[in-house]
């Protein structure tokens, strides 16, 4: 396990992440924001852990925590094909876009998030996005799910292998009740 | 040409002997009076001049920054931290030093092309004279310079007028870079205006450039079905002597084809491109041969097919000398921009400068006179082949299975690769046997030997992918429609109609790099799409070389299947980097010859009119340099969206609508003054998207414009639901955004759209005749 940015070039600057040492971290956040919301990215049918696509993972995650997934690219579909319903779907840019924006009342008007979780997009991609809410959303905490360490998440979990990132995910999702 | 300097008007003027009329005489230059076009309010704009519209513009698009570096370290004060509100010594905070970037970016990429059009407008007017005439297109057109006459209100005749609207483009530029100073601009919307500017500087110097080279080298004149050349490394002879020319500027290989043809061995030795310098190579030579984008440097030169590498400018890998000389081949440095450190040979006899490159006493020359690179590349490439021997120092297969039994499966050449290629686990196969995995990996590599530099076993990655690959390599056998340059006037005529009132769905625009997140596969698909959809589909640069290099189920390349004419399903290569300013000069045609607006120094009008009523669409999909960047900021001056590929996301700022805020939706009605709201149309000015799939819809749905009569918004959101069914698997959640009257329903969707319409509370609202300005308002309010 590393907490070297996965891509060696990627470095931040004073602001960097937390590193998150076992998925309850993560479980604990989420049960201690008010507003959590997970973006779920192109890569998501292109991981395969044990067998399964990544996005089946999110989906079960999702289901037992009740985070509300956006669904950036042309995601939506593969939820939908999954027989989830994405609380909605826009482009990887717009959901950075809104988050950043403090007014933003969310997907479901009930108010700004507090908590947003990533997975799944292009590394330099996820950063970016992810860098743009550290400088710009002062009241966004982020969370990086993948397997790659994030430096300007608020939090993420160090580089890992594939099992780990299984297990990582299957731990989440039992302590918010759900699993296979 | 327009006045300039000191100017002399004389109405009438009796002598003795004479009787003078009407004379207008500027120092130095005779004013044409013969353009009746009146003068619009901006010509040769200065910094702020268009800054209104800019803010006009960012007011909507506002920028969303993703700063990436967090740091500024352009002065002494820094290293200054930025982040999360931070001011630097200078005062400076994130916002403003993100958007600092893009202006340098832009400013580098601007500097880029008018350097180049000045570099070789210097030599043509060497070669022909000051007054040698303009010609892009014969009788065919008429407008020669539209972005030149709608920025600069000069309508150049010759050669030698170009040199004033370079001279103007030249001060922009410094002025522009002049505000990346630090301790000047600070706020971070006026250093995105001055992007603008200096995006809408490029647009200039491109045009000068294209149309000088296309008047003088004989390059095809705006012709619809220019010649099929051919395109890919297996379509070079290598038995034959190989000179290969890198870069984006033709002078030097003009030189080549010229010393060839005289001295009667063109059909002795194989001239072939790399990038943008590919095409204008196979604009002036029809034996000429596009290898591929700027990626394929490595890939053709480690395969050892070229005997002389002959470098210009732009793109231009740096180490390239250090990897020629391993493999025993001469290099040419031929630009001052990029000399290489070799000695400037240019005064030297020629039979000297071959007899040491041929001998290897010295690893390569500069010679800044294109006439002498063309004998010394010629003359060195036919002794060097046969001491080469098409030479390479590729491993072999079963070198490969063994060096991979070094790799400590350290995922370093992973974690340093762009594109996150699983490097550790094809050479875990590799030394297992089976090279199968690293030539999968072969049309997904990018070429930039990052995972080399990364490796601590120092493998020569690059080279064993290369290998693997080297079937398909060699197979490369495609085609490429040659770059035609400009649109015609009547092209213009025949769709201006169609476009303007949305029947024709869309221009799509495929330029730029190949930073491709997955090979050039999805330029092919992208293109090929729209084309059926019967959108325009116009390319340039190495987007064109990938459209080219994918065949369809009759084994049609995209050039083969679709005309190469400005209509509804044509795909259009307009040629190299240069090139591009005709798409933007294609837009601006539109507003001046259908729609009769004047272009004469009437940027705001016309940016206004392309804006909201023309339908096209930019798509980069592999951008990568600061060049793409300037281009892309010279479209969104002008109205048009631009798309990029996902490693776009690093040009670090996103201009985004918000479609959830209808207040930022109005235009007037230029007929009333009233204000209408017209929906997010277009949505975004600058969005990357992460896969091709939201690309394609993307575009459908940028392509929207508020003028859209209500066919043709019909046929338009036909496509944008057709696409975003099919790739996303749902009816697009938008749509009611987007209908004004039910008569813009798609008629085979009505049932599913209206029920949408329903439940979304849609109201009923009117077409206008759409613009931003107020003083386009033909009858104000009272």
């Amino acid at each position: 396990m590393s907490c070297e940015p996965w891509q060696c070039a990627e470095i931040a600057a004073t602001k960097k992440a937390n590193l998150i040492q076992k998925p309850e971290i993560v479980v604990a956040m989420i049960k201690r924001a008010e507003r959590p919301i997970l973006v779920v990215g192109s890569y998501a049918v292109e991981r395969y852990m044990e067998g399964r696509q990544l996005i089946d993972y999110l989906i079960d995650f999702a289901r037992a925590s009740k985070v509300p997934i956006v669904a950036t690219a042309h995601m939506v579909g593969e939820f939908l094909k999954r027989g989830y319903e994405p609380a909605g779907f826009m482009s990887a840019m717009d959901i950075g876009n809104r988050l950043v924006d403090p007014e933003w009342q969310g997907l479901d008007g009930k108010g700004p998030y507090d908590l947003a979780l990533f997975v799944g997009m292009p590394y330099y991609m996820e950063g970016l996005i992810i860098c743009g809410l550290k400088h710009f959303a002062p009241n966004l905490r982020t969370i990086t799910l993948d397997n790659l360490f994030h430096p300007h998440a608020s939090w993420s979990f160090p580089n890992a292998t594939l099992e780990e990132w299984a297990g990582n995910l299957k731990v989440m999702t039992s302590k918010f009740g759900g699993g296979q | 040409m327009t006045s300039k300097n000191v100017h002399v008007k004389i109405g009438e003027m009796k002598g003795n002997t004479s009787l003078i009329s009407n004379l207008e005489v500027s120092v130095g230059k005779v004013v044409d009076s013969s353009w009746t076009e009146p003068m619009g309010p901006t010509p040769m704009p200065s910094l702020s001049t268009l800054r209104d519209w800019d803010l006009r513009l960012l007011e909507r698009y506002k920028p969303f920054y993703m700063p990436d570096c967090d740091l500024c370290c352009l002065c002494t004060f820094g290293k200054c931290d930025l982040t999360a509100g931070k001011r630097g010594a200078c005062g400076l905070d994130i916002a403003a030093q993100s958007s600092r970037i893009v202006l340098i970016a832009c400013c580098i990429g601007a500097a880029t092309h008018t350097a180049h059009s000045r570099h070789m407008l210097h030599h043509l007017i060497e070669k022909y004279g000051r007054r040698y005439p303009l010609d892009v297109g014969g009788l065919n057109i008429k407008v020669e310079a539209p972005v030149t006459r709608l920025v600069t209100g000069i309508r150049p005749e010759t050669l030698g007028d170009l040199e004033d609207v370079l001279a103007y483009a030249e001060e922009q530029i410094t002025q522009a870079v002049a505000v990346a100073h630090t301790g000047q601009e600070g706020n971070h919307l006026d250093f995105e205006s001055k992007a603008f500017h200096v995006g809408m500087i490029d647009h200039v110097g491109m045009e000068v450039g294209d149309i000088a080279q296309t008047s003088t080298f004989g390059f095809p004149k705006a012709e619809p079905e220019a010649p099929l050349v051919s395109l890919g490394i297996g379509t070079v002879d290598t038995s034959k002597p190989v000179i290969m020319c890198i870069g984006h500027n033709v002078v030097p290989s003009v030189g080549i084809i010229d010393y060839a043809k005289e001295s009667k061995v063109d059909d002795k030795i194989e001239v072939v491109g790399l990038c943008c310098t590919a095409h204008d190579i196979t604009r002036y030579y029809n034996r000429g041969r596009i290898i591929g984008p700027i990626s394929w440097q490595l890939r053709f030169l480690r395969s050892g097919f070229a005997d002389v590498i002959v470098l210009d400018e732009q793109c231009v890998r740096t180490d390239i000398s250090d990897e020629a000389s391993r493999l025993l081949v001469p290099v040419i440095a031929a630009s001052e921009k990029n000399c290489m450190g070799f000695k400037n040979r240019t005064n030297d006899p020629s039979d000297e400068i071959v007899a040491d490159l041929v001998s290897g006493k010295v690893p390569g020359v500069l010679i800044l006179d294109p006439e002498k690179v063309g004998e010394v590349a010629v003359k060195a490439a036919q002794k060097v082949a046969p001491i080469r021997r098409k030479f390479n120092n590729l491993p072999e297969p079963e070198e490969i299975k063994t060096l991979a039994k070094s790799c400590r499966q350290c995922n370093l050449c992973q974690r340093s690769c762009p594109q996150d290629l699983k490097l550790p686990r094809a050479m875990k196969a590799a030394a297992g046997g089976s090279l199968s995995e690293l030539e999968d990996l072969y049309e997904y590599c990018i070429g930039c030997g990052r995972c080399e530099e990364a490796c601590p076993e120092k493998l020569d990655l690059h080279s064993f992918i290369v290998k693997a690959g080297w079937k398909h390599m060699t197979e490369e056998t495609n085609n490429c429609r040659c770059g035609r340059g400009a649109v015609q006037d009547v092209e213009i005529r025949n769709v201006g109609s169609p476009i303007v009132l949305g029947e024709i769905p869309g221009i799509l625009a495929v330029v730029g790099c190949s930073n491709y997140p997955k090979g050039g596969k999805d330029v092919y698909d992208i293109c090929r799409e729209f084309a059926n959809r019967r959108y325009i589909v116009a390319v340039s640069g190495c987007s064109a070389m990938s459209a080219g290099s994918y065949r369809n189920s009759e084994g049609k390349t995209l050039y083969e299947e679709f005309s190469g004419a400005f209509e509804a399903g044509g795909v259009l290569n307009v040629g190299s980097c240069v090139a591009n300013s005709h798409i933007a000069g294609a837009a601006i045609k539109v507003a001046n010859i259908f729609a009769k607006r004047s272009l004469r120094g009437n940027y705001e009008e016309i940016a206004d009119y392309i804006y909201n009523r023309l339908g096209a669409v930019g798509l980069a999909w592999g951008a990568y340099s600061q060049k793409a960047a300037a281009i892309a900021a010279g479209f969104w001056r002008l109205g048009v969206p631009v798309i990029v590929g996902p490693h776009g996301s690093k040009y670090r700022r996103m201009l985004l609508g918000r479609e959830d805020k209808p207040e930022d939706w109005e235009v007037y009605d230029a007929r009333t003054g009233n204000k209408v709201n017209v929906g997010p149309a277009p949505e975004h000015l600058f969005q990357t998207v992460e896969t091709p799939q939201e690309a394609k819809v993307a575009i459908a749905k940028l392509c929207i414009r508020p003028n859209d009569t209500w066919k043709g918004r019909s046929i338009k959101l036909s496509h944008y639901i057709d696409l975003s069914k099919r790739l996303y698997g749902v009816m697009p959640q938008d749509v009611h955004l987007f209908v004004r009257t039910l008569a813009d329903v798609p008629m085979t969707m009505k049932d599913e759209i209206t029920k949408l319409l329903n439940e979304k509370g849609w109201k009923e609202t009117v077409i206008p005749d759409p613009t931003l300005l107020p003083r386009m308002i033909r009858k104000i309010k009272e």
